[in-house]
């Protein structure tokens, strides 16, 4: 055992991580990598409409064919549905079977499934099931299924409005009266889809006689999922053991529980046999939850002088035709920043959550705030341009600023910590602001179309809930950490090790990390809403703490010294002013595990479930400079820079990585992705053939840049940082954009900025330009 | 819907074993490394031919082994994300990840790193712009490519004077 310790500290350094050696040698360990003997393969059959009755089914043909074992329709699994919970007063919750029964009211529903002895006969059998289908109207688009006689999306309800809410501030009518100007916009968001490289996946295992289940899912929340699973199931919490081993990305889209997961454990208790079942990625197109597509009708109040005064929203969101756990969730969060980081002291924003004959929606990297960041910045931008103030200027006048914090908004959200400015300055230093927009002036003068944009946005992190960490210390010293936060690429098993040797001052590999497995580690939550290194990070930090102070006062008697003289010295402990006669953690864990004096309780582990109710509010200013071909509407980014304030940095080389990858996320929001349906409910983007996410060589070189404002309310003092990609860079995109066709007259466009939408709208414009 | 046809024999070279084995004629090279030789790093990410994460080389060049028969590859060399380290060494694309944190979720990565080793082996010293073009049927959702870029950057100035892909 050796005892080498990074003296200067390793929170802050960027370790190379300690997931990669496996990971690149191919000995990973995703769902489908696990291999039981004696598996059967479920293959589904979707339904091909988006708005359906279903008249007859036969399954008699595929039941008979080679391999089969068993086929399932909605008849047989009446009980087995979704669960949902209310997430907001009022809303309505319509039934969301596994398999389904009656109508089908999205393309992609499961309407049978069949497992057999291998993933091709299942699938062979699957498209022998006959089903007939009597096609009824459908609605797509989320605005247009709230005006009158549009088909109901759900026959069950009697509109398509699944919630309506609101949250309010101060006195808006008064603010808009007192305006001397309004700014109007209606902005769509592209809807997203989160494309995460691994599929997802199942594979459940029985134990004999009723004692168990064991569940491997591509999943971020495993105990969220156990819980759902059992009452989907209606098998005990406490018998399923849910483990997520290395899941290949998720970005939200991994978070709830899937039809798909109860149907394979159904079948692995009906038939006593391990079941294996593994997403196509068309699978994953017309049932994982999707981002995005809300639809923001807003107004911004101002003075002449720029202060702003009142902000009203009004939001459509298309929540699909079916609610997993969080589908209500992003509108909501949507809702809560939308006054963005400005001192608006009176708004009103309204959410009308709609549903529709499409794929559900639910959390997508962001969930909410790149629809709220888009929303503000965009009005912020036509506010200035209308004003005729800069705006830069603007922004800076305001900023909440450092000194208001902790700050209340008009919404009722409480801001942590910032300093905007501080952001905004910075990114504006690193791009040689002034520079590239006597550039941009120059382009302009000969014709050309060049942009540049900002976004000065918040990024909440953390989310509501609590997170759980355990440290256990253990018989030979080696430290055990059990976090409920599991990872689906974020590198946790690197940082939390980072932290835990740095406040136990070992080095890292005595410390492992253990997550994603709901036998192992006690009740937790998971990853997302950038809450990791908030939450799990505050959670082990905390647990840190205490195994420090029990540990001190077992030295303390090992040394027969007083517990307030004896002080952490790197690999155990020490007497103030005896620095060489150190007891190890190994002898305080021999202790803790033998003979302790009365009155000390054996063992060395403390679990914390950390809940600091209230989130971390990260900022950052995001710069996009854009050209667009005129002739031919091809847009390119000729310079991003990305300056993002998420606290203290644990690991910089990790923090960059989610800001790259978020980034991208970003840039294909902005410039290609959208899933899009026809008037029916069809598919249209339902595969990599034609939903376009970033290449290699659609990537702009990126500069980055940080300022570090700690969180004063978190152990570590870190905020999140995995959403401020796709928060911060489309709005800027956005903005450079169309700062790029303001020559032309053109006001607004919704991303994504395609060629042939950037050029329509340039030749559009050019011809009414001509007609003068 | 596929009938009964009889298995095919096949032979060939994995990771420098001999492999043979006889394979129902529609089985696709990916599953029967993954599942037959349960060589399950190479991943499957999609069912059209476009994210890459199943890159394998065969008889030395990149190919996508979920649109390659098993039959196919008769006769063939195959090298996986397996049989890259020796000795427990990494091999020089592997190192470069690792140094430049060129993956996250990982499951893009043995597609990545394949094709990453053939592009040195056939161009020891690419440009950015010739690494970005070979990277163009590999998809990563997590890292943006840009330390993806630079892990094979540093791959080919640590390397480049030397074979790297032994």
């Amino acid at each position: 055992m050796t005892t080498e310790h990074k003296p200067a500290g390793l929170i802050g350094q960027s370790i190379r991580r300690v997931e990669d050696p496996t990971l690149l040698t191919g000995k990973g360990c995703y769902v489908d990598d696990v291999q039981l003997p004696g598996t059967l393969h479920m293959a589904v059959l979707r339904s091909p409409y988006a708005h359906a009755r279903i008249v007859s089914m036969n399954t008699d043909r595929a039941a008979q064919m080679p391999g089969v074992e068993r086929v399932l329709t909605g008849n047989e699994t009446e009980r087995l549905t979704i669960p949902s919970p209310v997430m907001v007063p009022g809303q309505k919750i319509p039934p969301h079977p596994v398999l389904a029964r009656g109508a089908v009211h999205a393309v992609g529903v499961p309407v049978a499934a069949v497992v057999a002895t291998t993933r091709a006969l299942a699938q062979d059998a699957a498209n022998a099931i006959d089903v007939e289908y009597d096609p009824l109207p459908a609605v797509v688009d989320a605005e247009k299924a709230l005006e009158p006689g549009a088909p109901l999306a759900r026959e069950e309800l009697d509109s398509n409005v699944c919630y309506i809410a609101t949250k309010k501030g101060g006195d808006v009518e008064k603010a808009f009266a007192e305006a001397d100007h309004v700014v109007r916009m209606h902005i769509k968001s592209p809807r997203q889809v989160a494309m995460a490289i691994e599929p997802r996946g199942a594979v459940a295992n029985p134990e004999p006689l009723g004692r168990g289940l064991t569940v491997w899912l591509s999943t971020q929340s495993p105990h969220r999922v156990r819980a759902d699973l059992a009452t989907a199931l209606g098998f005990p919490e406490h018998k399923i053991r849910v483990i997520a081993p290395d899941v290949g990305g998720g970005f939200g889209s991994k978070g709830p529980l899937y039809r798909e997961y109860v149907l394979a454990c159904h079948f692995a208790l009906l038939l006593g046999r391990p079941v294996k079942w593994i997403a196509t990625r068309s699978d994953d197109f017309v049932t994982m939850i999707q981002g995005r597509d809300q639809a923001m009708t807003s107004e911004l109040a101002l003075k002449r002088d720029g202060t702003m005064l009142g902000l009203k929203v009004r939001v459509v969101a298309n929540l699909g035709a079916y609610l997993y756990s969080n589908t209500a969730g992003p509108p909501q969060r949507m809702m809560a920043m939308a006054p963005g980081c400005y001192q608006i002291r009176n708004a009103h924003v309204e959410v009308v959550a709609v549903f529709t004959n499409t794929v559900p929606t639910g959390p997508y990297r962001g969930a909410g705030r790149p629809e709220s960041v888009l929303n503000i910045e965009r009005l912020v931008d036509k506010a200035a341009r209308e004003l005729g103030i800069d705006r830069i200027e603007l922004r800076r006048k305001n900023f909440i600023r450092p000194d208001q914090f902790p700050y209340r908004t008009a919404v009722g959200v409480e801001y942590d910590s910032g300093d905007y400015d501080k952001a905004l300055s910075e990114a504006l230093r690193l791009s040689g602001y002034e520079q590239l927009i006597r550039e941009r002036d120059q382009a302009r003068r000969r014709g050309e179309l060049v942009g540049v944009g900002i976004s000065t946005f918040v990024e909440p992190s953390g989310g509501a809930g609590f997170e759980s960490g355990t440290v256990r210390v253990e018989r030979t010293g080696e430290i055990t950490v059990l976090t409920g936060s599991s990872s689906h690429g974020q590198g946790h098993e690197t940082i939390f090790a980072q932290i835990a040797a740095e406040k136990l001052r070992v080095s890292m590999e005595h410390v492992a990390i253990r997550h994603g497995d709901t036998l192992a580690v006690q009740q937790g939550v998971g990853t997302f809403g950038s809450r990791s290194a908030v939450m799990g990070g505050g959670a082990l930090a905390q647990a840190l703490d205490r195994v420090v102070e029990k540990a001190r006062r077992i030295a303390a008697h090992l040394m027969e010294a007083a517990p307030e003289d004896v002080i952490q010295a790197d690999s155990g402990f020490a007497v103030a002013g005896v620095p060489n006669r150190i007891v190890t953690w190994r002898q305080i864990a021999a202790a803790a595990y033998g003979r302790l004096p009365p009155g000390m309780e054996p063992g060395l582990q403390e679990t914390v479930f950390f809940d600091p109710r209230r989130e971390a509010w990260g900022f950052g200013t995001h710069l996009a400079v854009v050209r667009i071909d005129r002739e031919t509407g091809r847009p390119t980014v000729e310079k991003l820079v990305l300056v993002d304030d998420c606290g203290v940095v644990i690991n910089p080389m990790i923090v960059e990585g989610q800001i790259h990858g978020g980034v991208a996320q970003g840039l294909g929001e902005a410039f290609r992705e959208q899933m899009l349906f026809g008037d029916g409910g069809e598919v249209i983007t339902g595969s990599l053939v034609n939903y376009a996410v970033p290449r290699a060589g659609d990537i702009p070189p990126m500069i980055l840049g940080e300022t570090v404002t700690p969180n004063p309310f978190n152990p570590l003092g870190v905020k999140g940082v995995g959403e401020c990609g796709t928060n911060g860079a489309p709005p800027a995109i956005a903005n450079a954009v169309m700062d790029a066709l303001a020559p032309l007259g053109i006001d607004h466009l919704d991303m994504p900025y395609t060629a042939p939408k950037l050029w329509a709208a340039i030749r559009a414009a050019e011809a009414r330009n001509a007609r003068g | 819907m596929t009938e009964n046809f009889p298995p095919v024999p096949i032979a060939l070279t994995v990771n420098g074993r001999k492999q043979e084995a006889r394979v129902e004629p529609r089985t696709l090279l990916v599953y029967f490394l993954r599942d037959e030789l349960r060589l399950t790093g190479t991943h499957v990410g999609c069912d059209t031919t476009q994210c890459g994460a199943c890159t394998i080389l065969m008889n030395g060049r990149a190919v996508k082994s979920c649109t390659v028969l098993a039959a196919q590859a008769n006769g063939a060399e195959v090298t996986t994300i397996e049989g890259l380290a020796h000795d427990g060494k990494l091999h020089p694309v592997q190192q470069g990840f690792y140094e430049k944190h060129g993956l996250q979720c990982g499951y893009c990565t043995p597609g990545m790193v394949m094709t990453a080793v053939h592009l040195l082996d056939t161009n020891p010293h690419p440009t950015e712009e010739e690494i970005r073009h070979a990277l163009e049927g590999n998809l990563c959702r997590c890292t943006g490519y840009v330390n993806i870029i630079e892990s094979i950057r540093w791959a080919a100035e640590k390397f480049g004077e030397k074979d790297v892909s032994r």
